[in-house]
């Protein structure tokens, strides 16, 4: 390999970054400055990003290793297809975030978000991501683990209100456990085979008994499954996301349990070929899906709603995971990069709702598709793209994992082929229910339907059974009950949308640089699926590089590795 | 390997101590659990790393009796990592003491709306029953005779 070639532009997602946000910090005083440095920095990785994916699938893995340390020694950094294909949605998909929260701080209030942090603190954490997908060795991995949870801890705290230290305490100790867990599974990877190089761990961890390698893979699953919000690690998830500011929702739930997926995604792959897991995973890909989709059901709140969905998705990924075949690890790449644009688009959007009407309860919206056709597309777009509906890329990505769930043809397999796809209808039923409350019914109906569940009596046609109200197709439980009950109250001083409409006290237009980066998104999200065939192959290419093991393997330790 | 005994129990004591402590409800006492934890992990990698030794620097000594220096730059590491985690951790407890007057963990939204529902008498008949454990009081009401 030659001096300086394209392998200089490996360090540069994570050095730009880092360099970015340390000019974004020197720059706080001058907003429109630093705007333009953070912004022209993540285009930049947008731009290297590219060139790599370009790189890497025509002349395979390129390695760098930092300072000339032979790559079992120094800090290596690893560009393959599944890593720069992640690097080039995560920037795209953080870019487009930037852009947003630009948009949005121009017009809110910026107590709550002090914008003078956010920038630095934002490029820290593609920093993290980027290093993330690009180290080559477990302890760069928890490095850079810990440089974006540290920036997802601030960011979530932002401006320390009460609800979002409430929510970010939970979060920050669930991640400061499974960071000591991630410390342990270190020590222990070390003390086994003499090396946290991944390469050479997935060479020499087949001559440790067979006992100690299961305990290493399960410190390593279970402390990436946390990251991940695999069930049952999954339960800080719904809880911690809606709180923070949209933007900072959008990324966290695009980007940073993918991060978890695709560090079990390449240990399993890489160092573990041969798991003695597949049940155990299968099983908890079960799980995730399921009890995550039928969370979503339960939810009043879109925000809330979509976490849940986000939870339930990350099943899908596993399922692949699990297979094990290169068409589950295709299906696995394909779904993440699917599900990180949508996912991050849908949130953009439940942003701009909660700008334009004030609120993402689903007792306080409604009629917001003829209050604002514009949010009404870009929402019923991703919204139907989560739920599968052919032709869009999530219809593509399920049909790739359930079609490899076939081809496995084991009874568990077979399980989660069924469970996928009443998943995807629950998940249709979710997303449609949304639609119907907060889309279709008038903004007076909504009025009426909230102050009809305190008094079932007044006429509508509202039915009361026990502590559910059923309206029509939709059911309310307890907690819409309460949340109704507090809408009533003479004290409070919220309002539904009904109401706000009455008082004019609305803002009329949304921001261009809110829209255009969601819009933006959600363009992308159908070019995927324009591109599904090209795409599929890629993934394909990626999904034979992971099963095969040789391309990376030789490309890190060179000639070592046969 | 030969392993100091010693030092495996103090890891564990101290791993255990600190997990003890991260299931109290007071940040404070999380905090300080987790000092301990990290500590006791630290020590757990300096444990595994293998046996102690001359200090690794080159021409001191012969390489077969250095210690191998590569877990103690890792340890080194997660030192001040978890440096920078105490400090955000204190932060959070000290705003969270400036919002409530006290520093304890609050419960999810969830978990406390049904909570407030199961206290108000309005619960689904499952609930009211793990309710109805905690509290005595409840014993004596059944779901039927509320709904009325």
């Amino acid at each position: 390999m030659t001096g300086l070639g394209v392998t200089a532009l490996l360090p540069l997602p994570v050095l730009l970054s880092l360099l970015g946000a340390g000019a974004a910090l020197m720059l706080s005083g001058r907003p429109t400055l630093q705007r333009w440095v953070s912004t022209s920095v993540l285009a930049a990785v947008v731009a290297i990003a590219a060139i790599l994916l370009v790189v890497v699938d025509r002349e395979g893995p390129q390695v760098l290793t930092l300072g000339g340390w032979s790559s079992t020694l120094g800090i290596s950094l690893v560009a393959d297809r599944l890593a720069a294909l992640m690097l080039l949605v995560s920037s795209v998909v953080t870019l487009a975030v930037l852009v947003y929260s630009i948009g949005q701080g121009i017009t809110d209030d910026d107590r709550e978000a002090p914008v003078s942090i956010y920038h630095p603190t934002f490029l820290v954490l593609v920093a993290g991501v980027s290093n993330a997908f690009l180290s080559g060795d477990l302890f760069n991995l928890f490095v850079s683990f810990e440089m974006l949870l540290f920036a997802s801890y601030v960011l979530l705290t932002l401006g320390g209100t009460t609800a979002r230290v409430r929510a970010g305490t939970i979060y920050v100790v669930v991640n400061l456990v499974s960071s000591m867990l991630f410390l342990i599974s270190i020590a222990a990877v070390y003390s086994a085979v003499g090396t946290l190089n991944m390469a050479q761990v997935a060479l020499r961890v087949g001559e440790v008994p067979d006992g100690v390698s299961l305990v290493l893979q399960l410190l390593l699953l279970v402390t990436f499954s946390i990251k991940a919000a695999v069930f049952p690690l999954s339960l800080w998830l719904p809880d911690s996301y809606p709180t923070a500011p949209a933007p900072v929702t959008a990324v966290f739930a695009g980007l940073l349990t993918k991060v978890g997926v695709y560090a079990i995604l390449r240990t399993q792959t890489l160092i573990f070929p041969d798991s003695d897991l597949t049940v155990l995973l299968l099983v908890a890909a079960l799980l995730t899906m399921v009890i995550g989709a039928l969370g979503a059901i339960a939810q009043s709140d879109i925000k809330r709603m979509l976490s849940f969905t986000l939870v339930s998705h990350i099943g899908y990924m596993i399922f692949g995971i699990a297979l094990a075949s290169t068409a589950g690890l295709s299906g696995a790449i394909f779904y993440v990069a699917h599900h990180i644009t949508i996912q991050t688009a849908l949130f953009l959007v439940v942003g701009l709702i909660e700008t334009r009407a004030g609120s993402t309860s689903l007792l306080r919206l409604g009629g917001l598709a003829r209050l604002s056709p514009l949010i009404a597309v870009l929402f019923f777009i991703p919204a139907m793209n989560l739920a599968g509906i052919p032709p869009m890329s999530g219809f593509l990505g399920k049909t790739g994992l359930l079609q490899a769930g076939l081809a496995d043809g084991s009874p568990l397999a077979l399980v989660l082929v069924a469970a996928g796809v009443v998943t995807s209808l629950l998940t249709l039923y979710a997303v449609a229910k949304t639609w119907a409350l907060a889309f279709w019914r008038s903004p007076e109906q909504a009025h009426d339907m909230t102050t009809s569940m305190i008094d079932p009596d007044s006429g509508t046609p509202a039915e009361r059974h026990g502590d559910h109200v059923h309206m029509g197709p939709v059911t309310f439980g307890p907690r819409d009950l309460e949340a109704a009950r507090s809408l009533r109250a003479d004290d409070d001083p919220d309002r539904d949308l009904h109401q706000l409409l009455l008082e004019d006290a609305l803002p009329r237009r949304l921001p261009l640089l809110m829209t255009a980066p969601a819009a933006a998104l959600v363009a992308v999200s159908l070019a995927l699926s324009l591109v599904g065939g090209p795409f599929y192959a890629y993934t394909d290419r990626a999904a034979a590089d992971l099963a095969d093991r040789q391309p990376y393997l030789s490309a890190v330790l060179g000639e070592d590795a046969r | 390997m030969n392993v100091s005994l010693v030092l495996v129990a103090t890891c564990g004591v101290l791993v255990g101590t600190g997990v003890f402590l991260m299931l109290e409800r007071s940040l404070t006492r999380v905090l300080v659990g987790l000092v301990l934890l990290s500590n006791g992990v630290n020590l757990g990698f300096m444990v595994s790393a293998g046996e102690p030794g001359e200090p690794p620097i080159y021409g001191s000594a012969p390489t077969a009796a250095m210690a191998d220096p590569l877990p103690q730059a890792l340890v080194l590491t997660a030192i001040v990592i978890t440096l920078g985690t105490t400090a955000f951790l204190l932060a959070m407890a000290h705003r969270s003491w400036q919002l409530h007057g006290h520093d304890e963990v609050q419960d999810d939204v969830e978990d406390a709306s049904i909570r407030r529902l199961a206290d108000a008498d309005e619960t689904s008949q499952g609930y009211d029953l793990d309710d109805r454990d905690q509290h005595g009081d409840h014993t004596t009401t059944g779901p039927e005779e509320d709904r009325g």
